[in-house]
């Protein structure tokens, strides 16, 4: 009796090591550093992760298919240079520009998605091609010049008095999407194809259509992740998000998803973002300098998904 | 010291968590002897292999090699002293050629560069030994027959010396002529003094081919006999604790009107002017040879395949089901003959998998799922089909092959289909389990469900079957009515002699 209760609480500590890795970090960050635990610093900190934790989500869903996305950190760009032009070219309402945004977003995202669904593209190479015609035509519509908001627009989002709605929609988000996963048909579909593909379509089930709208669905969440760091900065550019889809990439696999699909969870991916945003934020604290913070970000990396491989294979002797 | 045996397992005991797997089980195999190895899907057959191979560990217990005492702790170790499996996946890697794969592990023996002609050399010779000099070694395993595969695996094992080769289920794949040739092959080696253990569920091939019969039940050793003394009503009741005639249960079916009729239908290559109808309450059976162009045909119907030309009747409505889901939809299933790579998400949780056709029975209309009510669902639809599974949150692949069919199986019946294609519904499924998805079937021909049974098991065809249909070569070869059904018959259609 005793024996079993302690296997399972061994496999609940197991499944939930991420959640364990991040709590850890958060202990050490706090020793390290005297600034670390302060209501300022942990402001910044959820006001810088509300863009990433966005895009971490999208490439959960894609993830889950089996797939990757490239392009999610340019359409970023996008997200922040089209929010932008519309706000200061044409005066549109600030809503209105962050929903067209999406839609732009939207659009990017159902493109790959149409590549891989239905021209059997691998996602890498379909994303890969969406990631810098996505680029461009953010620099394109730049005219390569950042654009800078005027108050009153997209500075609400970041605006102190207005609670912050950035993480607010953040949390919103990471709330919708764990229970979308959970609890709605298309979120079971979604991770059923990634386990079997050709088992959901001999089940009646229309695979394609999946495939298609989790690129969607990515290309959306980054483009909103782009207007958030266009309302932070006050300025809109089509440098926005580099890198940022290795970043999202790297939190879904600390949260435990596997890259070959059919495993991931929302909430799981967030705190292996936070776990990278975390490493960054103490390095910053501790000042060191940018280029070995890259090196040293990697060699965490590896760390924390040596930590998921070795207790998926307990998990399996169980 | 052991006298005598090749191989000695004695007392393996070993645990899955809580379960277990293999309790103080015993194995004795002489050199050059044919030992077969039966029991239950779960029985510990491919447990005590896997321990033999290096793949698990051991609880407790010996293994003896040639008397003396081994430690096998990898499959390097089981390798070294000469131990080869054959697994009903083969473990060759199809984009090489046949010589490549026969040496994978030796590449390059005598130095940094791979030695082409020395590759080829080995490889055909040992064809040749086996009389497959046919076989050319500079062809990509890819392109040749799964029996053709079979032949290199079985090559890759004897190049690296192997003197004891386990067969798991080796015939599940081949046709009747090309099971011939694997016992003409097996016969050979054991004449050659390699001992050979071999795992199968048809015993008729364990009858016609092995010495010695060592049986395992629920991971314990029931017995070991040799074949020439025991008969196989025997053997099933040692395997089950009932006797054959059960195998068949009776069904009081009303065959009623008809459900399905396709005429003259056309797709691909393999499927050509295929005609035929099926009744409600009627039980289908599709015969004939592995590529006769059976599976294609339903393929087609269900809308997985593209129809060249044909008409398709169903429920008395002309349809032109172009994707699966317009099958579905109208409730025709189809269970795939393989259940792992078409019919089940093996690292998917039972339940899911047991609503995936229909989920939205379980949905409201904002697309939400009722947990509870779905839930429920699975547990009264898996106890209804007698599924023995530990929660329904485990993985698929925790089941023992008959209740992974069950399950696959589960999601057509939740999704009342009123018409349902069964290809090879009973493949790697052992007796006992074989004898409830009958049960399953007769239950569902009861309730006036359809069914279509494609089916390469003669005796499966003959005792579930309203009515069969051979093909052969993509056509119709032939019809048999109930009556008329016997082995005799459905081999002439079969083979078009």
């Amino acid at each position: 009796m005793d024996k079993s209760k302690m296997k399972c609480v061994k496999k609940k500590l197991i499944d939930n090591n991420t959640y364990l890795i991040l709590l850890l970090l958060f202990i050490v960050c706090s020793i390290l550093s005297d600034t670390f635990f302060t209501a300022m610093n942990i402001r910044n900190i959820a006001l810088q992760q509300s863009g990433p934790i966005l895009v971490a989500i999208g490439m959960l869903f894609v993830v889950l298919t089996g797939g990757i996305d490239l392009s999610v950190g340019s359409v970023m760009a996008i997200g922040a240079s089209v929010s932008a032009i519309l706000v200061r070219d044409y005066q549109i309402n600030f809503l209105g520009a962050i929903l067209i945004a999406l839609l732009a977003g939207m659009v990017f995202g159902i493109f790959t998605g149409i590549l891989v669904a239905y021209a059997d593209f691998q996602g890498f190479v379909a994303s890969l091609a969406t990631m810098t015609i996505a680029r461009g035509t953010a620099f394109v519509i730049t005219n390569g010049t950042p654009i800078k908001i005027q108050e009153g627009t997209l500075d609400n989002l970041v605006k102190a008095n207005n609670f912050f709605p950035i993480i607010i929609i953040a949390i919103a988000a990471i709330i919708l999407f764990a229970l979308i996963q959970h609890y709605t048909a298309w979120g079971r579909t979604v991770i059923a194809i990634g386990s079997n593909r050709m088992a959901v379509r001999l089940a009646g089930i229309r695979t394609k259509r999946y495939l298609m709208s989790v690129y969607g669905v990515a290309g959306v969440l980054s483009a909103l992740a782009g207007v958030f760091i266009a309302a932070r900065a006050s300025t809109g550019s089509a440098t926005v998000g580099q890198g940022q889809e290795l970043d999202a990439i790297a939190a879904c696999v600390i949260g435990g998803a596997s890259l070959a699909g059919g495993k991931g969870f929302v909430v799981k991916t967030v705190a292996g973002a936070l776990v990278l945003a975390l490493i960054g934020n103490i390095m910053n604290l501790m000042a060191v300098p940018s280029y070995p913070q890259d090196i040293i970000k990697g060699f965490i990396i590896i760390a924390a998904v040596l930590l998921q491989i070795v207790t998926n294979k307990s998990d399996k002797t169980v | 010291m052991q006298d005598g045996y090749k191989i000695e397992m004695k007392d393996i005991t070993k645990h899955f968590g809580g379960v277990k797997a293999l309790n103080h089980v015993s194995l004795k195999i002489k050199k050059g002897e044919i030992h077969a190895l039966i029991g239950e899907n779960g029985a510990g057959k491919s447990t005590l292999m896997k321990i033999l191979s290096g793949a698990y560990q051991k609880d407790e217990g010996q293994i003896f090699i040639d008397g003396k005492e081994v430690k096998i702790t990898s499959p390097k170790d089981a390798k070294d002293l000469g131990i080869a499996v054959i697994y009903q996946e083969f473990m060759l890697a199809p984009d090489l050629t046949v010589a490549e794969n026969i040496s994978i592990d030796r590449l390059a023996a005598t130095g940094a560069l791979i030695d082409w002609r020395r590759l080829k050399k080995i490889a055909g010779d040992q064809l040749a030994k086996l009389g497959f000099n046919t076989i050319d070694p500079g062809t990509k395993v890819g392109n040749l027959s799964i029996a053709y595969q079979q032949i290199v695996e079985i090559c890759k094992c004897l190049t690296r010396n192997a003197d004891v080769i386990v067969f798991d289920e080796p015939t599940a794949v081949l046709t009747f002529t090309e099971i011939e040739k694997l016992f003409e092959i097996i016969r050979r080696l054991k004449a050659e003094g390699v001992s050979i253990i071999y795992i199968s569920h048809r015993l008729d091939e364990i009858f016609e081919l092995s010495d010695n019969i060592t049986v395992l039940k629920d991971g314990g050793y029931v017995d070991t006999v040799p074949a020439s003394s025991i008969t196989k009503e025997i053997l099933v009741s040692m395997m089950v604790g009932r006797t054959i005639t059960q195998m068949f249960p009776k069904r009081n079916a009303r065959i009623g009107e008809e459900i399905l009729k396709v005429e003259n239908l056309n797709a691909g290559t393999m499927v050509k002017d295929v005609s035929f109808t099926v009744r409600s309450g009627e039980i289908l059976g599709f015969s004939g040879l592995v590529g006769a162009g059976r599976t294609e045909t339903m393929r087609a119907v269900f809308g997985a395949d593209k129809i060249d030309s044909g008409k398709v009747t169903y429920f008395g409505k002309e349809v032109h089901f172009k994707h699966p889901k317009e099958a579905v939809g109208s409730g025709f299933g189809f269970l795939p003959e393989d259940r792992k790579k078409q019919g089940l998400l093996l690292e998917q949780s039972i339940r899911i998998n047991t609503t995936l056709a229909s989920i939205h029975k379980v949905t409201n209309k904002l697309d939400i799922i009722n947990h509870k009510r779905e839930k429920k669902y699975v547990r009264e639809l898996l106890e209804g089909i007698n599924t023995k599974y530990g929660s329904a949150e485990d993985n698929a692949d925790s089941l023992s092959g008959g209740n992974q069919q069950k399950v696959a199986l589960a999601k057509w019946v939740f999704a009342d289909c009123k018409c349902i294609v069964f290809d090879e519904p009973t493949r790697g499924v052992d007796v006992g389990a074989k004898t409830e998805i009958y049960k399953i079937m007769n239950k569902l021909a009861e309730e006036g469900v359809g069914i279509i049974m494609i089916s390469s098991e003669m005796t499966e065809i003959i005792g579930m079957c309203d009515r069969v249909i051979v093909m052969r070569q993509g056509r119709v070869s032939g019809e048999l009515n109930k009556e008329l059904i016997e082995e005799n018959a459905l081999i002439k259609y079969a083979m078009g002699v």
